[in-house]
């Protein structure tokens, strides 16, 4: 981003304010913090609703809406009781069964896309160019044109590899592979950013690429990393599809989402534990969220916009 | 993150993008066969089941007094003991709890493990898994429309074997018999169904106002406009459903055309020999606009004609119970939409049905329902044993008594009324096995997806907002895939 701002030459004097300091007088303004504010009570009046919700006897949520509770507050804990405890297998199994999903998904493709970034950033080798462009054109091809064929390939492999359907193995690889194109576009930018006298300097003292990748790249790419890192996790967290198709048969295999998604009943005539439900299946996410929050800004846009 | 996947590309990459798009391709190919070669080989050998291969022996519960009614599933069969058959449906919790229950005299008599699994995506999954050479041992299809298209295009469902053809021949119709067979080969028994053709009503408010349920369609005009007169809207409505919005005004529909012009044209109109648009299906639907286009009947409790359409049909009848709606037109499940307690009782009910009344003396007694399929995808002992077993009139009695709060019904004749728990599914029983009534199936699962499940919805949501007849039927006639 270099829009030249002729009011403020690169080596202002004193007088001159820079564009930071500009840029924090207006948005520190009574008025800015006033609509900030605005804006976060709008975007959270949802949530809010849907927490009370979840707190209402089955009664009050089917005929009135949430905001009558403040003129007449009945709270019950049916709700969550019938989420936790509703069907033949126990939340706590699907919850494992998330977890189980969610951290492998989210390890494989990290430490895939570090190496492959590594190698498209600062490595010369034939052909570079193409396969990063290769790579970064894979981020279009959508997932659903992809199902059939690669549930054939995990049902009926080639070569006479083993069958992989029906293991946990199908929905990592499936994470992976989905993930794998975005993570390795946004990292790369990320590394590409760091100042090749960095690593000239490492090279004239003697490191070798894999010192260079753990001695320097890898602390340095640590707020992009957490950054792709909560990315991932809240995808497969919240992911319904494709643990759907490719966990698809096995109870065994299904993750919170997929319990969520059949709480209604058949005929989706349970639907107020649904907000219950939603809250359950949030806490995991939330916490991840607002401890990693500061990575997810800053590698957000290192990664993003400058291509 | 797929948005922002999206927001990337589209800033930076749209150049880019027509220039690579065949060698991403080709890349695209290379990567996901070459990733799926390194991490399988570290997957190990799976577990998976072998089909086929008679099993021997005798069966554990050969001698159990318990198991006699089910003797012949059992000597046919043999020792299925560590045998498991998949089962995938669309029933999911809590309702599948009598699903698994009634399967408990099977596993025990037979020895083989039934594994359950549900799923409200069940539709869209099945096809991808059974596409993809993944499919389950049974599924139970709900729609004739989806067992045709799974028989014709992938060629993956087992004919059913001798025992099960000779369970159906015994203890079901003839047309139940039909909508298992495609292309003259029968496929799929029916496993449970229910009934289309009722109105919902209160009896107590029926009869604190002395008013009486009506046999024929002109007394129910009758009675709708002496409850309209009390300043009551008769009837309410409810056909909002998602992205399904708009079937419960199918059913409508398809009733009134069975009982205008008999089961014949209702054949020849599913299967479009007759066109959409055709004069009778426009004076059925005509017909259906006397009540739910009628300002001065509906929408009780809910507000103007247009309200329908915005109005959930799980709430649709809900306003009955407050007395601000007399009547309301749905199928035999919709007893599970009314709160728990809610008594659902001919005499002194709350809530209870009454048959949907004819138009036409000379049509018989036209029954419209719906119901499930079960389709076997393994040609293996256990598998075919279960889908004997379901096809029992022992199942179907299993079952009734597995389901306590009631919502089972079957067309099965061996079934009991009394071992069906609820006096709705009771009623529904006697209905299906009158000899006199005429069953059909629900002709929007029958027509093909473009227009059963996609067009008729959209054109009678439409029309209920203001669409004349004509121009929603021409629309759907249009709809209508060639072939």
């Amino acid at each position: 981003m270099t829009t030249t701002t002729p009011e403020v030459p690169a080596t202002a004097t004193a007088p001159v304010p820079t564009a930071a300091s500009v840029a924090h007088q207006k948005l520190t303004s009574p008025w800015a913090s006033f609509a900030a504010i605005i804006i976060a009570t709008l975007w959270t009046i949802p949530t809010i609703g849907l927490f009370i919700s979840s707190f209402r006897p089955e009664e009050d949520v089917k005929t009135s809406g949430w905001w009558t509770w403040f003129s007449s507050p009945n709270v019950t804990l049916e709700n969550y009781h019938e989420v936790l405890t509703g069907s033949d297998t126990k939340l706590a199994t699907y919850f494992v069964n998330s977890i189980v999903i969610t951290i492998p998904s989210v390890l494989i493709p990290i430490t895939l896309a570090t190496l492959a970034a590594y190698a498209f950033a600062w490595m010369k080798f034939p052909g570079r160019d193409f396969l990063f462009v290769a790579v970064f054109a894979m981020q279009i091809v959508p997932i659903q044109v992809t199902m059939i064929p690669l549930l054939k390939l995990y049902v009926d492999p080639p070569f006479g590899l083993p069958q992989l359907a029906g293991k946990f193995w199908t929905i990592w690889l499936s994470h992976s592979i989905f993930a794998l194109p975005l993570a390795i576009y946004l990292l790369h930018n990320f590394m590409k950013e760091v100042p090749g006298e960095l690593i000239e300097a490492a090279r004239v003292d003697g490191a070798g690429h894999v010192r260079i990748f753990t001695k320097i790249m890898l602390p340095l790419m640590a707020p992009a990393i957490a950054a792709f890192g909560i990315f991932q996790f809240l995808w497969v967290w919240n992911d319904l599809l494709v643990a759907l198709v490719f966990g698809g048969g096995n109870l065994d295999l299904s993750p919170l989402t997929v319990r969520l998604a059949e709480l209604s009943g058949t005929r989706d005539n349970d639907w107020q534990i649904l907000s219950a439900g939603a809250f359950v299946s949030l806490i995991v996410p939330l916490v991840v969220f607002l401890s990693l929050q500061r990575y997810f800004v800053r590698g957000l846009l290192a990664g993003s916009v400058k291509g | 993150m797929r948005d922002a996947e999206n927001r990337i590309w589209s800033r930076e990459g749209a150049v880019r993008m027509r220039s690579t798009k065949a060698r991403r391709g080709a890349a695209a190919f290379a990567i996901v066969v070459s990733a799926s070669i390194v991490l399988a080989a570290c997957g190990g050998s799976s577990g998976g089941g072998g089909g086929g291969g008679s099993a021997g022996g005798k069966a554990p519960g050969l001698a159990k007094a318990e198991c006699a009614p089910i003797k012949s599933v059992m000597t046919e069969y043999g020792d299925l003991s560590g045998k498991h058959v998949k089962v995938y449906t669309s029933v999911v919790a809590p309702e599948d709890v009598p699903q698994k229950n009634s399967y408990k005299l099977f596993e025990s008599c037979t020895g083989a493990t039934v594994d359950y699994e549900g799923s409200k995506e069940f539709e869209a999954q099945l096809v991808v898994r059974v596409k993809s050479g993944n499919p389950p041992d049974i599924a139970y299809i709900p729609q004739p429309g989806l067992l045709k298209t799974l028989v014709q295009t992938t060629g993956k469902v087992i004919e059913a074997p001798k025992s099960v053809v000779d369970n159906v021949d015994k203890w079901f119709g003839e047309d139940w018999k039909k909508y298992g067979t495609v292309d003259g080969k029968f496929y799929a028994p029916p496993l449970d169904a229910n009934v289309k053709s009722f109105v919902w009503y209160s009896p107590k408010m029926f009869a604190d106002n002395g008013w009486t349920i009506p046999t024929t369609w002109d007394e129910m005009l009758t009675l709708s406009d002496t409850i309209a007169a009390t300043g009551i809207k008769p009837w309410c409505a409810g056909i909002g459903s998602g992205e399904a919005t708009g079937w419960p005004a199918t059913d409508w529909l398809e009733d009134v055309m069975l009982r205008d012009n008999g089961p014949d044209v209702y054949d020849q109109w599913v299967a479009h020999e007759i066109p959409f648009n055709d004069p009778k299906v426009a004076a059925a639907l005509d017909r259906v606009g006397g009540i739910l286009k009628n300002p001065k009947y509906v929408n009780g409790g809910f507000g103007d004609v247009k309200s329908i359409a915005t109005t959930t049909f799980q709430d649709g009848g809900l306003p009955i119970l407050d007395g601000k709606c007399a009547m309301h037109r749905q199928a035999s499940f919709y007893a599970a939409n009314f709160p728990a307690g809610t008594k659902i009782a001919e005499d002194g009910g709350d809530v209870f049905a009454f048959y949907l009344p004819v138009t036409n003396a000379d049509q018989g007694k036209p029954v419209l329902g719906a119901g499930n399929f079960i389709a076997a995808f393994r040609d293996a002992p256990e598998v075919q044993a279960f889908q004997t077993y379901l096809s029992t009139d022992t199942w179907a009695n299993e079952k009734g008594k597995a389901t306590p709060n009631g919502g089972f019904v079957s067309a099965n004749k061996g079934l009991d009324v009394t071992n069906v728990a609820s006096a709705i599914d009771q009623e529904s029983v006697k209905i299906l096995q009158d000899p006199n009534a005429v069953f059909r199936f629900d002709g929007s699962d029958l027509m093909p997806g473009a227009v059963g499940a996609g067009s008729e919805w959209k054109e009678l949501t439409a029309w209920i907002t203001g669409e004349s007849t004509k121009d929603a039927l021409s629309k759907i006639e249009d709809s209508w895939p060639a072939s």
